[in-house]
């Protein structure tokens, strides 16, 4: 997999966001600026899911609107299948959308209120093949509908009559109507209950397989991004952490936070629950405004010296060049 | 694609199996609005008043310019309401026939009114939708634009007015029209920030839509509940501005005349003939319950949150 050329290469990406100026007077006061993200790279593979994980506030979301170019104050490169995205034109940037998709949140809000399921999932369509006949567009959707495990008879309901696990469904087929190449998926479940989100996850492996998508899993639940993805990526106030194959990840996390979030996780079995143990972590996030100047990760680590107050570690390749971790005792 | 070979054999299954219709929210809205009697009643009122404004003037033989000479000289007793005489309404104090200048004034209360709150509408929905899309430094402007409009002393700016220009309809549209803009602006701006970040717009982004088609495919639709809700409450404030300006002598002048003419005329003669302000009050009265029953029930229809 590793052989092919990435379908996605982010270089060195950071994202700012200026802050309001501190004090009475808003020409006064200190320019304060939040980094979300600092300095992220990776390659993504034509087929593979990449799971991203961190808690929350972590710059995830942000990420992901970066790669869409969603936002503005956006350093660094995304090239996508080739293409420098962040350099383009907003009507460039329109056309290249197409095969890059997105699935949102919050399955109820991503749907527009006033729109019928079918008129939602042929907005893509519309947009991107004015000329399609609308019996054209309908077959599409109808089609498209089936895939993701609607009915097609639904086609003419509004989002307020549908489950939350449908909706989604249908935010996902949403983005699969125009054959994407990469979905990246924004927390795609964690607004529904567990037994809906079993479904989607299973629902979004199976498309994945089918058509051979490359998807960006984004979540906050551990187990889930082991279940489904290829690699995973851990975050941490903006930063790569750790860099792994799930499984090595999992079995092995060498990053001292990954170990604290991977010790973290329930075991179904009470047994080896109550035996098990729980790596915690003391403090809160740090302020990304104010972050700290050596290891991001200083102010909650078990393992922080010296050298971790003073220098930021690189994401260094270990072991057999598998995997990349930035701690400098890893 | 690998979709393409199956769309024949589903599309043709699709229209085999009948699909349900979705009700929509707009549909629901009806509904609810339906149920609510008052606002059901203000609405047939308001249809009478309308057909009495436009039509009213065929039901009587008399028309609102003559006098009725024969009874002008004792109008206390032979220019009350009567229907043998013809007089519904009776006579005012000049011996026109009152019932034509109620019709005459329902003319130009109703379209003050309609034309007004439309104006405001208009202007104010694109002025706060714009403003609350482009957002930054341009909706800051834009927005201290209408903070100082709407500190400038209403009754101020319609007395000098209507002391340059005279009096006529017209400027009072103008009048009307250059404040009651500005909390429609305001409102629909606020809508307008609160839908920016909704994660549709943003899934309409991603998609690859045009900004401009998503404000008119997704902003506008979602603002149209609260639009037509001020809208319809909007009406009855027009209304009363205007009678508020006329009564004081400023709106509109004869032989033209409004409600709040009519009733000011009344006013004055109101120990002689009280009926002279009976009536327009009434017609008055009846119209500002009807736009505001059917104002609430029309909020309650569409914002089904708050019930």
């Amino acid at each position: 997999m590793s052989s092919a050329n990435p379908i996605l290469r982010v270089q060195d990406l950071c994202v700012r966001f200026d802050l309001p100026r501190g004090g009475v007077w808003p020409w006064r006061g200190e320019a304060l600026q939040l980094k979300a993200v600092n300095h992220i790279s990776f390659d993504l593979y034509p087929g593979e899911i990449l799971g991203i994980v961190g808690e929350s506030g972590c710059g995830k979301s942000t990420l992901a609107r970066a790669i869409l170019g969603m936002l503005q104050n956006v350093q660094g490169k995304v090239v996508w299948q080739g293409e420098d995205m962040l350099g383009l034109s907003p009507s460039q940037l329109r056309k290249r959308r197409q095969k890059l998709q997105m699935v949102f949140q919050d399955p109820i809000a991503s749907l527009s209120p006033r729109m019928t399921v079918g008129e939602i999932i042929a907005e893509p369509l519309k947009t991107h093949y004015p000329e399609m006949s609308s019996a054209e567009r309908e077959a599409k959707v109808v089609s498209i509908m089936e895939t993701v495990g609607l009915h097609a008879n639904q086609v003419n309901r509004y989002p307020h009559e549908f489950s939350g696990g449908q909706c989604q469904r249908v935010g996902i087929a949403r983005a699969l109507v125009l054959e994407p190449d990469l979905i990246i998926c924004d927390e795609p479940v964690s607004a529904l209950d567990v037994s809906i989100q079993a479904q989607i996850v299973n629902l979004l492996k199976k498309l994945q397989r089918e058509l051979g998508l490359s998807l960006i899993f984004i979540a906050h639940d551990l187990n889930l991004v082991k279940y489904i993805s290829d690699r995973v990526m851990v975050l941490y106030l903006g930063h790569v952490m750790e860099v792994a194959n799930s499984r090595d990840l999992y079995r092995e996390p060498l990053h001292p936070y990954s170990k604290a979030l991977i010790s973290a996780v329930p075991i179904p079995d009470p047994e080896l629950e109550r035996g098990k143990d729980v790596l915690l972590l003391e403090g809160d996030l740090p302020s990304p405004i104010n972050p700290p100047l050596g290891c991001p990760f200083v102010t909650r680590c078990p393992m922080a010296t010296q050298v971790c107050e003073e220098t930021k570690p690189e994401l260094r390749e270990v072991a057999d060049g598998q995997r990349r971790v930035a701690c400098h005792h890893a | 694609m690998l979709l393409m070979g199956k769309d024949k054999g589903v599309a043709a299954m699709a229209a085999n199996m009948g699909k349900y219709k979705g009700r929509s929210l707009w549909a629901d809205a009806a509904r609810r609005f339906a149920r609510n009697k008052a606002a059901l009643i203000s609405l047939g009122v308001l249809a009478l008043l309308l057909g009495f404004s436009l039509l009213g003037h065929y039901a009587s033989d008399w028309s609102n310019e003559t006098i009725d000479w024969g009874r002008l000289s004792n109008i206390y007793e032979q220019g009350q309401p009567n229907l043998e005489s013809g007089h519904y309404f009776g006579l005012d104090h000049v011996g026109r026939d009152l019932y034509q200048r109620a019709v005459q004034g329902s003319r130009i209360s109703l379209m003050i009114g309609v034309l007004g709150a439309f104006v405001a509408v208009v202007i104010g929905a694109l002025y706060g939708a714009v403003s609350g899309f482009v957002g930054g430094k341009v909706d800051s402007l834009m927005m201290r634009l209408v903070d100082v409009l709407s500190a400038f002393p209403f009754m101020f700016l319609v007395i000098v007015l209507m002391a340059i220009f005279g009096r006529n309809v017209l400027l009072m549209f103008v009048a009307i029209g250059a404040v009651s803009w500005l909390n429609m602006a305001r409102i629909v701006r606020g809508q307008t920030l609160s839908l920016k970040r909704k994660e549709f717009i943003e899934a309409a982004f991603t998609v690859g839509v045009h900004p401009m088609v998503i404000i008119l495919r997704h902003v506008i639709p979602n603002l149209l509940g609260v639009v037509i809700v001020y809208a319809a409450l909007l009406v009855p404030e027009m209304i009363m501005f205007e009678s508020f300006i006329s009564f004081l002598g400023l709106g509109v002048s004869e032989p033209q005349t409004s409600w709040g003419a009519l009733i000011s005329e009344g006013a004055d003669n109101m120990r002689s003939t009280p009926w002279m302000l009976a009536f327009p009050m009434t017609l008055l009265i009846a119209t500002l319950f009807c736009f505001n029953f059917i104002g609430d029930g029309l909020r309650d229809a569409l914002d089904p949150k708050g019930n």
